[in-house]
């Protein structure tokens, strides 16, 4: 059993909490998730570790809710418990001087980036932050990632804040203005990520991603995270998450995490039906 | 002799009894549930059984048992009707008889060996191992063991698969603290995630370790040594005197052939895992979720007990059709005899003498059918088996909605990626010293599939064993 020592919503459906782990603290580097499961019937999914403290034992995740497990996560308060806690797992973030960086997170993505910005920071690079999301109440991490940055950038798809446009519009100016990156770190969802590698890639910049894929172990046991990287088949519990941009297949790791989604519908409408259900049962005089 | 004893019988009267064969579920019931497929002996056929052992002077069938179980002694004891006698024979050597007496290949151990077979079935031996841990365990008769006075010393134990308990149970009664560590949040590694509930019913599992916490072995789940916490911190700073690492060989193979990534291509460990771990044919009841099986056709390839165990999963889960592809033929396959007559009986079709040679799917990435070439027999291989060489413009297509891959495991890496001292072969797997188990690191130790790659649940645990032995002699010898 692992304690929620805080917790609290940082936008709409996009939670932090903060979790009792004194080891995964202890160990935990940029770049590596832990893997969770809520209690006996649950299933066991991944997620990036966005900070940890390892003088209070814990680590800190963001979850945005979409499925019934991040859902399920989601309601849960402070004191509450989460049944498993594995980590740290997945190889850390590749850290070094490159220079300039840039460091993209879309929406959720930006948790993921964070910790690997402040890592790129701490060893000397200049680091410019990219923080996209669809509309300005579901911009995340705003002042931590302008506390890490070099240059910070808000970008809004609506324009209702920061700058009018996608992320990759934004990392296009800059590369236009004649800026000279060296490494570029990109997080958030697929076709995001892929659209920054075509970005980058005429331009030769060293781009990186986290990738996402459905797991069940995290260890390299079961296999079911493998990706598709220059052709050949990795795991990215244990080679990656991070790959090289320009080398993974986007379409088949798009493609194969629709496996389950007939499953995750049913299984959230379900879920939702019973919240609602005990929320009716609790208004019952 | 107790009272109800059979008068001494003469071999040949012994070698007249034909082998009782367990009472089993119906092929046509037992494929469509999980539940145990053998129903196991009654005690007046478990007696009788026993009376077809001849008492050799040298009994060849203890020689064939890789943990060397006093076999004569026991069926002696079975056939006097003292079952709980038998099995505490039976646990001077073997810590998990209910679990050995189900999984064992016995037909290449005691089994091959026993002289009643060179001209008859052999005796039943596992069938009789299997009838003792169950009478014992349904009786509520199971005595744990005694437990020595405290050592004062730390073990760590890496893995709670059949390797790592029995190190675990041998370390307990010599008086050391034992700690177990294991990734997953279930305890008994392959036994639990890997073989199904129809073939080892997880409750034995369960009370096999729930024994061991209650002679005083600590289990911590959820802790994956290389990655929460590394040999060298359970050494130096968590103050264990010695180290066995019993992680098995988890790192699944694939075919390496086009379309492999397509939906619908699983590995073995992960349809099993989904199935028996998360138990994903309770969804949505449980979470985890797998691809629906009903109405479907399913291929699993490999030959080996994780390939039936697979394709009879298939079976239970609703396929249509449940294919094995295995690309030498029969004699070769390298699963339990029974393993194979059960398949068959439950409606799995074999494909033998079949390579897989590319999968094929839709726009969407989802499997629809594979390419096979059909292989003939050459020259013997490396492993002595013949080669399977294909033959040409065989090519024949097969419509495919799951794939499973079962041709084995390479070994884990997240220990030697933390632990580089710690040597191994060009495989990956750990070198071990045959006789003591010993590392090139000190204080560590190892043992099964992640010493020998992928072999068996009974093997692993002699591994275990030996280990336990020549740990006990380092911390009492060397460690500070």
């Amino acid at each position: 059993m692992y304690k929620i020592v805080e917790a609290r919503f940082l936008a709409v459906n996009i939670k932090l909490f903060e979790i009792e782990a004194p080891q995964i603290a202890k160990k935990r580097q940029a770049g590596q998730f832990v893997i969770i499961r809520l209690d006996e019937h649950g299933e066991r999914i991944p997620l990036t570790i966005a900070d940890s403290d390892w003088q209070k034992g814990t680590i800190t995740i963001i979850v945005q809710g979409i499925g019934k497990t991040t859902r399920a996560l989601n309601n849960k308060e402070k004191d509450d418990t989460i049944l498993d806690v594995v980590g740290p797992l997945g190889t850390p973030s590749h850290i070094e001087k490159f220079g300039t960086v840039v460091s993209i997170g879309g929406g959720v993505g930006t948790a993921i980036a964070y910790p690997t910005a402040v890592a790129l920071k701490k060893t000397g690079n200049y680091v410019i932050t990219i923080n996209g999301a669809r509309s300005k109440d579901l911009v995340i991490l705003e002042e931590e990632m302008k506390s890490v940055s070099d240059e910070a950038y808000v970008t809004t798809d609506d324009g209702s804040y920061g700058f009018h446009g996608f992320v990759t519009q934004k990392l296009q100016e800059l590369i236009d203005s004649g800026k000279k990156i060296d490494f570029v770190l990109a997080i958030g969802p697929i076709p995001m990520m892929k659209a920054v590698a075509e970005v980058t890639r005429p331009y030769s910049i060293k781009t990186v991603v986290s990738l996402n894929p459905i797991m069940v172990d995290g260890t390299g046991m079961c296999g079911g995270c493998r990706v598709i990287v220059d052709g050949k088949s990795q795991f990215a519990c244990v080679d990656g998450p991070e790959f090289d941009a320009h080398l993974v297949d986007f379409k088949n790791l798009s493609d194969r995490n629709k496996m389950y989604s007939r499953h995750e519908q049913n299984s959230l409408q379900r879920y939702e039906h019973e919240c609602n259900l005990l929320k009716k049962a609790n208004e019952l005089p | 002799m107790t009272e109800n004893a059979k008068p001494k019988l003469t071999a040949k009267e012994r070698m007249q009894i034909q082998r009782h064969h367990m009472i089993e579920q119906d092929p046509d019931v037992r494929n469509k549930n999980f539940t145990e497929v053998n129903l196991g002996y009654t005690a007046e056929m478990a007696k009788q059984e026993a009376l077809r052992c001849i008492q050799c002077p040298k009994p060849t069938c203890i020689q064939g048992c890789p943990v060397n179980i006093d076999i004569k002694g026991f069926i002696t004891q079975v056939a006097e009707g003292d079952f709980l006698g038998a099995v505490k024979t039976i646990k001077q050597d073997n810590a998990l008889p209910a679990i050995c007496g189900r999984v064992c290949p016995q037909e290449e151990q005691c089994e091959a060996a026993c002289v009643v077979g060179k001209k008859n079935d052999p005796v039943a031996i596992g069938n009789l191992e299997r009838f003792v841990a169950d009478y014992e365990r349904e009786t509520g008769k199971v005595e744990l063991p005694q437990v020595a006075a405290s050592t004062g010393k730390k073990i760590a134990v890496v893995g709670s698969g059949p390797a790592g308990l029995s190190c675990a149970k041998d370390l307990i009664q010599l008086g050391h603290q034992v700690t177990v560590f294991e990734a997953l949040h279930e305890l008994g590694g392959v036994l639990i995630y890997g073989i199904p509930e129809f073939r080892l019913p997880k409750t034995i599992v369960k009370q096999e370790i729930d024994g061991l916490k209650k002679m005083g072995v600590v289990f911590k789940t959820d802790a994956v040594v290389g990655r929460t916490i590394t040999v060298d911190e359970l050494l130096n700073e968590e103050g264990f005197n010695a180290v066995f690492i019993g992680v098995g060989a988890g790192l699944p193979w694939f075919l390496n052939i086009p379309g492999e990534n397509l939906i619908g291509v699983y590995s073995a460990n992960e349809f099993l895992t989904r199935v028996n771990l998360m138990k994903a044919y309770n969804f949505p009841d449980y979470d985890s979720p797998i691809l629906d099986c009903k109405g479907k056709n399913v291929a699993v390839f490999g030959g080996g007990n994780t390939a039936m165990d697979s394709v009879r999963t298939a079976l239970r889960l609703g396929a249509k059709n449940a294919y094995i592809v295995y690309r030498r033929s029969d004699k070769e396959m390298p699963a339990r005899v029974e393993e194979v007559k059960h398949a068959r009986e439950e409606g799995v079709q074999f494909m033998m003498l079949t390579n897989p040679v590319k999968f094929e799917g839709d726009e969407n990435g989802w499997l629809q059918s594979m390419t096979c070439l059909k292989m003939e027999l050459g020259a013997p291989d490396d492993s002595g088996r013949r080669r399977p060489v294909p033959v040409e413009g065989s090519d024949f297509k097969v419509d495919l909605d799951i794939a499973v891959v079962a041709i084995g495991n390479g070994s884990n890496p997240l220990i030697n990626q933390t632990t580089p001292e710690i040597e191994v072969n060009k495989w990956g797997n750990i070198i071990a010293d045959n006789e003591t188990m010993a590392t090139s690191k000190k204080g560590v130790f190892a043992g099964g599939d992640i010493v020998t790659g992928g072999a068996t649940v009974i093997l692993a645990m002699g591994a275990g064993r030996v280990a336990a032995k020549s740990i006990h002699e380092y911390v009492m010898n060397n460690a500070q």
